[in-house]
């Protein structure tokens, strides 16, 4: 398993790479990226020009730890990786990354789905947009929240 | 008990302060119990931290209800819905 809070960019390619080298009978890597989009609807449909992320040191390393445990547990996964940046972010930069690794893309898919539905609502990050009008804290939301269902059916 | 308080995000820039170390009475023995001890304050903390704001706790650095139960030296946190990803 492998998690990082960390400020700089992380290279897509090359963490499905080690993955593949580290696991011979992986035969599938569902991955999912973040990234920092020009419009928020929280102001209007203002234009972003930059996000700022916080987060809480000491929880958030135990929140993706746990996220991503439960999903190796219930998908019976080869690996897990959970890349999510802090800091100042410009529009069109990656946030997160979420990879399942697994035999099979069914049990890919699902758990690399359900690492990033329980991140939205567990991880502590909170996100805070600039526009014209100022910098503004993203309200959560609560399609999020509804979006946890599915894993508890 | 002596407890720290974390406050993080829009709470955290609406109180003023991202941390505080505080002794707690006796009585007051649950996160949601914490929380009414500081609305208590007035002012800025009532507005902040009233029941009526959606806010999300953590004690120990996991993530809890206002039954949660504090001991002393823990480390408790109030923040707004988080929002990563």
């Amino acid at each position: 398993m492998k998690i990082a809070i960390q400020t700089n960019d992380f290279d897509v390619s090359a963490e499905l790479a080690q993955l593949r080298i580290k696991h011979r009978d992986v035969g599938a890597l569902a991955s999912f990226v973040g990234t920092v989009r020009e419009v928020t609807k929280g102001v209007n449909d203002a234009e972003v020009t930059q996000m700022e992320l916080e987060h809480y040191p000491g929880m958030t390393e135990k929140s993706l730890t746990a996220i991503a445990q439960q999903a190796i547990e219930r998908w019976k996964l080869n690996d897990a990786v959970i890349i999510h940046r802090v800091g100042v972010l410009q529009v069109t930069e990656q946030i997160v990354l979420v990879i399942a690794a697994s035999k099979h893309r069914g049990d890919a898919f699902a758990a690399c789905e359900f690492m990033m539905d329980y991140l939205k609502t567990d991880a502590p990050f909170w996100k805070k947009e600039t526009t014209a009008t100022g910098a503004h804290w993203v309200d959560a939301r609560s399609s999020d929240v509804s979006a946890l269902d599915k894993w508890t059916r | 008990m002596k407890i720290n308080l974390r406050f993080f995000a829009s709470l955290r820039e609406q109180l003023g302060i991202s941390d505080e170390i505080v002794s707690v009475p006796a009585e007051v023995k649950t996160v949601g119990q914490v929380r009414a001890w500081l609305i208590e304050r007035g002012g800025i903390w009532a507005e902040s931290l009233a029941l009526s704001r959606n806010l999300r706790a953590a004690v120990r650095h996991e993530m809890c209800d206002d039954t949660a139960e504090i001991a002393d030296g823990d480390e408790v946190a109030f923040f707004p819905p988080v929002t990563g990803g």
